[in-house]
């Protein structure tokens, strides 16, 4: 039972030491009044084997991606996890070891953040990464945090056209804030810079999706420019996975890049855990949320790694810190920093690449199979919306029982469109299951 | 050693995708990418090679002992890893219809049962991705939950202990409250009097750790929980020491009405070297509208994802939170049953132990029977000897052991807070004492080798005032700095380490 090394002349030997007669009188401080008089009504420990029969009769109820053609994307994606990720998260030495506050202990961790946060700054564009935040959507609001004390405004603006969890989570986190949401409606699956330039006017920042949640590109740099015009930061919300494709933000003038990390390296896992990533132009470094690595010296002049401004943090600045975040997501960062080694500048490339053109030909595969696309004058990347002639939740269910999941009803969050689906297309998808998808969802 | 950037050669690489006849499609010429970033390019073997190296140069609880108070630093068992792995869980999307989750979320909802038992409360969120993101959460819930009762303008400030972890404090701010601290008493409690000073109309809440950072059962909970109800106010239990009391007091039975638990701490996730974590909440059933949607609820024999909760304060994270945490504390949970009162007593035994064997050797600044940790401090060494908690955490390393939480709470001069955990051997606590008493006999006959400590480490002390002040935060290529051709110092700042 259980994980517990102590034998019973042990225990005895311990407290003999200690000076008591039992462990009961080890809680003699608790007051007897909130002392838990029963056994705890939980079901009986079960040995190994057992547990391990019971959850994989659990995760056997679970329709996963390997029973099921998906097409499922919506802000997490099956992209494919080389075997080198499960081997280097599998080291005892990173997986079991806690955020790095001896830096003498933990020169692995250290120097592995540190190289990822050169990985998140090629890719994006900016001068500085922190070790990673919870998810796509805390970023978010962490940025919003950032730019309401860079600016000193109280508005912050965010397109419709943005992953609608990243939005609600932005909205759950703005009171405490005390930050102000603007929502600008999308038109025809893109952000149109005019509308967008009325309502920034006032705004601490600006964040825009590229590409946006039906998969469309934005004109982003347009979109930045109109931030900064407007003394806004612009923040970019990107799927790093695009980024050996399409323009690093900090190349179009944002000054802030935040996303989900999940595309590179991480299985889908039932929504986590992954890791948000959020980097940022040099001038907002001392107003970043959580842990940064930095480079310096030991005393015999050999190179080394530590936590450093950390001067910004809770366990320093308690109150007035820059966020409360401690625990981050550093073991799913370090899976996107193996994942993006392995595949190097041309391997992200070639992965943007081959979704674009799987995207196309599904694109035009369905329309051979008499669907219509929802917004047919876009670019897309992975994902692109398309009309099933019918209540998308119906169609979904329905082709569920020929074996493919088709994607994510926009219904769900947008009105007017309960008959569109939003597919997502990724590197494991082939043309043959695409041409599969399009049997299935074929209107003649 | 080498970055895996200077590692790099022109045109090498690992992955190769498969490849299909299709067109290509084209970018736009303004958004499309210039300039390539510059990722390493690099072969599969040399990847292996280059992680496992870092891997040789950190230390895990796979090491060895790995004492950091306040951070429950436990074995993280090998079957965990291996269930968390099934496809029928890793390959799950979180969009997948819900009769296809089921399994999923009876997980979910099983883990939250027995969350809520451990408790003594009455619902439960899993939502929430850490400890702190709990205890922000927590205060949105307060927030909801007086605005609901039109007090929300009126309670504005929110008490925590000056022997909090800082992530009360930061959460307070960020969740827009005003703080009010209030202070320890000579025993290691909080200090009633001026608990009772500040409680008043506009308070909204208490955050407290019970067991505190100090290891100590507050002996007045009682009290304390009256005067904040007494005052129409709310109690916040910080979960961090949990591992100290499941099956023994339940964070309900005290009085408090929400609380968040570290699942990274006492339900054994690893914590991966600064995350992954998980921070569910749990609450009073007065609490459970305002709570983050969606719910995971049982309807007959199935389960589903309830949005229909008018009140809720929204959502803290993505869909319903990291779901592989979950599998591995469900999985840890399930392996002890109603004997996690076994798990709590023997971590608080072995805490004990070790306390009786060095409070001799170290200052022991409050004199009572541990829970789970104790906090000793090196202030006689530093007086006497010029050595400092820093010296005695650098010297352990020497020894093969992990430093306990130093500087940490910060009501304890040259603190030392040590933590061992239930499964730990008798032999491993004698080792670590041993070393402990070791080092203070040093400290007083050959005080230089602790000052130079650690020497057998991949490196030695670092120049963290020359790192903050340089801010070299990534590589830099052609361009990287070389901080080796300036003068190194031994400038480590004498902060918190740990918790």
């Amino acid at each position: 039972m259980g994980y517990l090394s102590l034998t019973g002349r042990d225990r005895e030997e311990m407290l003999a030491v200690i000076g008591v007669a039992s462990v009961e009188e080890l809680f003699r401080d608790i007051p007897e009044g909130v002392r838990f008089g029963r056994e705890l009504d939980l079901e009986p420990a079960l040995a190994e084997q057992e547990l391990s029969r019971q959850l994989e009769e659990l995760a056997a109820r679970n329709v996963d991606t390997s029973k099921e053609l998906s097409f499922l994307g919506a802000g997490m994606y099956d992209h494919y996890v080389p075997a080198v990720v499960d081997t280097v998260l599998q080291r005892g030495e990173l997986l079991t070891a806690y955020t790095p506050y001896q830096p003498e202990m933990s020169q692995g961790v250290l120097q592995a953040i540190f190289e990822y946060q050169t990985a998140i700054c090629e890719l994006t564009g900016m001068d500085v990464s922190n070790a990673s935040g919870y998810d796509g959507t805390t970023v978010a609001a962490d940025a919003c945090y950032v730019a309401k004390h860079a600016t000193g405004r109280t508005n912050v603006v965010i397109t419709e056209a943005t992953n609608p969890q990243v939005r609600q989570v932005v909205k759950t986190y703005a009171p405490g804030f005390g930050l102000e949401i603007v929502e600008v409606p999308h038109r025809g699956g893109m952000t149109d810079p005019g509308e967008l330039r009325r309502a920034a006017a006032e705004a601490a920042c600006v964040i825009f999706q590229q590409p946006n949640f039906f998969g469309c590109l934005e004109p982003a740099p347009d979109l930045a420019a109109v931030a900064n015009d407007a003394g806004a930061i612009a923040v970019a919300h990107v799927d790093p996975i695009s980024l050996g494709v399409l323009e690093a933000p900090g190349a179009y003038g944002c000054g802030i890049a935040i996303g989900e990390g999940q595309s590179a390296g991480n299985y889908q896992s039932f929504a986590g855990p992954h890791y948000g990533f959020l980097a940022a132009r040099n001038e907002f470094i001392r107003r970043m949320p959580g842990r940064i690595v930095g480079e310096t010296v030991d005393t015999a002049g050999e190179r080394g790694y530590v936590l450093t401004l950390q001067t910004r943090e809770q366990h320093i600045r308690r109150e007035k810190a820059t966020s409360n975040i401690t625990t981050n997501q550093t073991l799913l960062a370090l899976a996107g920093l193996v994942h993006l080694s392995w595949l190097g500048p041309q391997g992200l490339k070639e992965v943007g690449e081959t979704c674009m053109s799987l995207g196309e030909y599904a694109k035009g595969r369905l329309v051979d199979a008499g669907l219509e696309l929802l917004f047919p004058e876009r670019t897309t990347f992975k994902e692109f919306a398309v009309r099933v002639g019918r209540n998308a939740k119906e169609a979904i269910h329905d082709a569920r029982a020929q074996g493919v999941h088709p994607g994510y009803a926009l219904g769900r969050d947008y009105e007017g469109l309960d008959d569109a689906v939003l597919v997502a297309v990724t590197e494991r998808r082939t043309p043959g299951d695409i041409d599969r998808l399009a049997e299935v969802l074929a209107r003649r | 050693m080498k970055l895996i950037f200077e590692k790099s050669q022109a045109g090498r690489r690992a992955g190769e995708l498969p490849r299909y006849e299709l067109p290509s499609a084209g970018v736009p010429e303004e958004l499309r990418r210039r300039e390539a970033p510059r990722l390493p390019e690099i072969a599969e073997p040399e990847i292996v090679r280059h992680f496992t190296e870092l891997s040789s140069r950190n230390f895990g609880i796979d090491t060895g002992f790995y004492p950091l108070g306040s951070c429950t630093m436990k074995y993280n068992p090998r079957v965990n890893e291996r269930l968390a792995m099934l496809p029928g869980f890793r390959d799950l999307h979180p969009h997948q219809e819900e009769d296809a989750i089921q399994g999923a979320l009876e997980l979910m909802w099983r883990l939250q049962e027995a969350l809520i038992e451990v408790s003594g409360l009455h619902a439960c969120s899993l939502q929430p991705a850490a400890g702190s993101q709990g205890e922000l959460t927590g205060l949105m819930l307060m927030r909801a939950y007086f605005a609901d009762r039109g007090e929300a303008d009126r309670r504005d400030t929110i008490i925590t202990a000056d022997t909090a972890h800082g992530t009360n404090p930061a959460s307070v701010t960020m969740a827009g409250y005003k703080l009010a601290k209030v202070d320890t008493d000579a025993r290691g409690n909080i200090n009633l009097d001026h608990l009772r000073e500040l409680v008043d109309e506009r308070t909204a809440g208490l955050m407290l750790t019970n067991p505190s950072t100090l290891g100590l059962f507050d002996e007045h909970i009682e009290e304390i929980a009256g005067i904040f109800h007494k005052a129409g106010a709310l109690l916040y239990y910080d979960g961090a020491n949990l591992n100290a009391v499941c099956g023994i007091s339940r964070p309900g039975d005290m009085g408090f009405d929400i609380v968040h638990i570290n699942l990274h701490k006492t339900f054994s996730q690893p914590h991966g070297g600064g995350g992954p974590g998980g921070g569910p909440i749990v609450v009073r059933d007065r609490l459970e509208p305002f709570l983050p949607v969606p719910a995971v609820v049982q309807e007959g024999e199935r389960f589903r994802l309830d949005y229909d909760r008018p009140k809720s304060i929204g959502k803290v994270r993505g869909f319903t939170g990291p779901f592989g945490v979950f599998v591995r504390s469900y999985a840890y949970i399930r392996s002890y049953g109603p004997r996690l009162r076994e798990m709590s007593e023997t971590a608080v035994l072995n805490a004990n132990y070790l306390l009786a064997r060095l409070r001799e050797v170290y200052d022991l600044p409050y004199d009572r029977l541990c829970m789970h940790e104790f906090v000793l401090s090196a202030r006689t060494l530093k007086r006497e000897h010029g050595i400092s908690a820093l010296d005695v955490a650098k010297r352990l390393m020497d020894y093969g052991f992990h430093p306990p939480t130093i500087y940490f709470p910060l009501v304890v001069a040259e603190a030392l807070m040590i933590e061992p955990t239930e499964t730990e051997a008798k032999e491993t606590l004698d080792a670590f004492a041993e070393a402990m008493i070791a080092i203070a006999r040093e400290a007083r006959e050959d005080p230089e080798v602790l000052r130079d400590a650690p020497h057998n480490r991949p490196v030695r002390r670092l120049d963290e005032v020359k790192a903050a002040k340089r801010a070299i935060v990534k590589y830099g290529f052609e361009e990287h700095l070389d901080l080796g051709d300036e003068p190194a110092q031994s400038r480590q700042l004498e902060t918190q380490r740990g918790a």
